[in-house]
């Protein structure tokens, strides 16, 4: 329903987004993830008619962006960057002139409003000015203000950021109620709070797409090797020699942590089991093995090599 | 309702929620009661003359200043950002938001008419027309320069940078008709057309000449227009 075709965006000499393709389908609940200046926000201002694109297209449905915003816009409820609010106002007065720019008749309106407060949380603050509200309250009127037309599009750009842990459960459940119905972007740079709600992951880094695929292929995928722990008592030269007895293996390092007592770190492909292999060396070396370890590489990891590497600038 | 009306709704609401309406219109209310109360004013009786020559100089702060937040703050706090993604046109908000800033004026104008009435009451020789013509200029004027202090406004988030650009273009406007003496008299003609005090003069005295609405109209559009573009520079690629 939503397809991005060679979406290009830049800021005068710097590209935020570069080259970007993928498309969404009604229903889906898509993480958009990314560390800081990954250009999350600039795609999704884009989709949500803000900025323009300097290349490529954006279709929802049969309706493109350059000649049908205002239709695509009636179709997005839209949660920006640090939830911006006009803090001055009430909640009912904000909410009332949203439902007016939404074109909610007035006679409806009374019905939608007590929809969305129950459904956002917001009984007891309605008529109190924003200024005067927790951020978690905040937040949920930002999220009351994107679905009070009751969209088909739902884009969240970092919904959780700057709440304190309560509140973050809280909102990931509403969030989580406010997928069942509809097709969401969430962007993130916290690898968990997509891992938690979405379906799909699109890693992106530098303005490129780096990784996109579903929660559970972007783990099996890409978290290609096992990384194995062991301490040892052996001689640290044939240690080293092990990747000739047992194959398909690389000694990542081997470390010296006391009177002949090595902390040797091996990695191999997920795909065969070597630990069984492993052993059966050490045994026959009649080494000491205190410890053995192995480590899933979790999506975490994978987050971090993706994007971590040149990100470090 | 139109977006635009949507708009100006909102402005209005967020001027009487602030200090900002009261301020301008007790300003102009009490200019209004000090000019009745002062001889001089006794002397013309009927004659709102010197009123309104004041109040294109109040004109000159007050306009900067309650337009110079329409916009820079929208941009300051981020809001701007949810106001153009709803389906509203970056021109309506403009629109509404000029408005906004006129019915103000207006309201304020309204509220230095209040002793008309006891000048009708007490069966003064009133002309009503020349009365006419002067708050019609001064409408026009207000016009002219909330369009200003709009394109100002869009063009940074920063409310006080606003208010002195609009301050300096609006005196700038605003005093051309008294350098029209120490001007080559090849350039006379041409600055006599742009002062906004000229055109005013014209009609105060009473004559509307399409001519003079017709520059204080198209001033005002093209500064609307301005705004209008600044606004929509942002989705330049
Ligand atoms: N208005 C702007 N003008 C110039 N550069 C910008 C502008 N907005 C963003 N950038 C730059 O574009 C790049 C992408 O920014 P963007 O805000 O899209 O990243 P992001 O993935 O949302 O990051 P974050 O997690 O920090 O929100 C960054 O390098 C940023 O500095
Ligand atoms: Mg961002």
């Amino acid at each position: 329903m939503i397809k991005l075709e060679n979406l290009v965006k830049d800021y005068g000499n710097l590209r935020a987004v570069d080259h970007i393709n993928f498309q969404v389908e009604e229903g889906e609940i898509l993480g958009f993830l990314g560390p800081n200046g990954a250009g999350k926000s600039t795609t999704l201002k884009m989709l949500t008619s803000y900025l323009s694109p300097t290349e490529g297209n954006i279709q929802v449905d049969d309706l493109n962006i350059f000649d049908n915003s205002i239709e695509i816009r009636k179709l997005i409820g839209y949660l920006p960057e640090h939830n911006p609010l006009y803090t001055e106002m009430t909640v009912y007065d904000y909410l009332h002139f949203i439902a007016e720019a939404r074109e909610i008749d007035s006679k409806k309106f009374k019905k939608v409003l007590k929809n969305v407060v129950e459904k956002c949380g917001l009984n007891g603050v309605i008529s109190k000015p924003i200024q005067t509200l927790s951020k978690g309250y905040r937040q949920r009127v930002g999220l009351a203000q994107a679905i009070i037309h009751d969209p088909k599009i739902l884009i969240l750009d970092e919904p959780t950021s700057g709440l304190d842990p309560n509140q973050i459960v809280e909102i990931r459940e509403l969030i989580k109620e406010l997928g069942k119905e509809k097709t969401l972007i969430i962007s993130s740079h916290i690898l968990q709070e997509v891992q938690a709600v979405c379906d799909r992951i699109i890693i992106i880094n530098k303005g490129k797409i780096v990784a996109d695929g579903s929660t559970e292929e972007l783990k099996s995928n890409l978290q290609g090797k096992t990384k194995l722990t062991l301490d040892v008592i052996a001689d640290e030269d044939s240690l080293a020699k092990i990747v000739d007895y047992v194959h398909n293996i690389s000694v990542h390092s081997i470390k010296n942590i006391g009177e002949k007592t090595f902390k040797t770190i091996i990695e191999y492909d997920s795909v065969i089991d070597k630990r069984a292999e492993i052993y059966n060396y050490i045994k026959k070396q009649d080494w000491t093995l205190l410890e053995m370890h192995r480590e899933n590489v979790s999506l975490e990891d994978v987050f971090r090599n993706l994007t971590v590497e040149e990100g470090a600038n | 309702m139109s977006y635009t009306a949507l708009i100006a709704k909102k402005e209005i609401k967020s001027y009487f929620n602030s200090p900002t309406a009261y301020i301008v219109l007790t300003v102009f209310l009490l200019m209004a009661g000090w000019f009745f109360s002062s001889p001089l004013f006794l002397n013309n009786s009927s004659d709102l003359r010197t009123l309104f020559g004041i109040i294109p100089i109040i004109y000159i702060f007050f306009i900067p200043a309650i337009t110079m937040g329409l916009i820079s703050k929208e941009k300051n706090i981020g809001t701007i950002e949810t106001l153009t993604t709803l389906p509203i046109k970056d021109s309506e908000i403009i629109y509404g938001k000029f408005w906004a800033s006129m019915g103000l004026i207006v309201t304020g104008l309204l509220f230095t008419g209040v002793h008309l009435i006891t000048i009708t009451l007490l069966g003064t020789n009133v002309d009503f027309g020349a009365i006419f013509c002067g708050y019609l200029g001064l409408i026009l004027l207000g016009a002219v320069y909330s369009s200003i202090g709009i394109f100002t406004s869009s063009l940074t988030d920063n409310q006080i940078i606003s208010f002195i650009i609009s301050l300096l273009i609006v005196s700038f406007f605003f005093m051309i008709q008294f350098t029209l003496q120490i001007l080559p008299s090849g350039l006379v003609g041409f600055f006599q057309y742009i002062s906004t005090g000229y055109h005013l003069s014209n009609i105060s005295r009473g004559v509307i000449d399409t001519r003079n609405i017709v520059y204080f109209l198209s001033l005002t559009a093209l500064f609307l227009k301005l705004a209008t573009i600044v606004m929509e520079s942002r989705k330049w690629k």
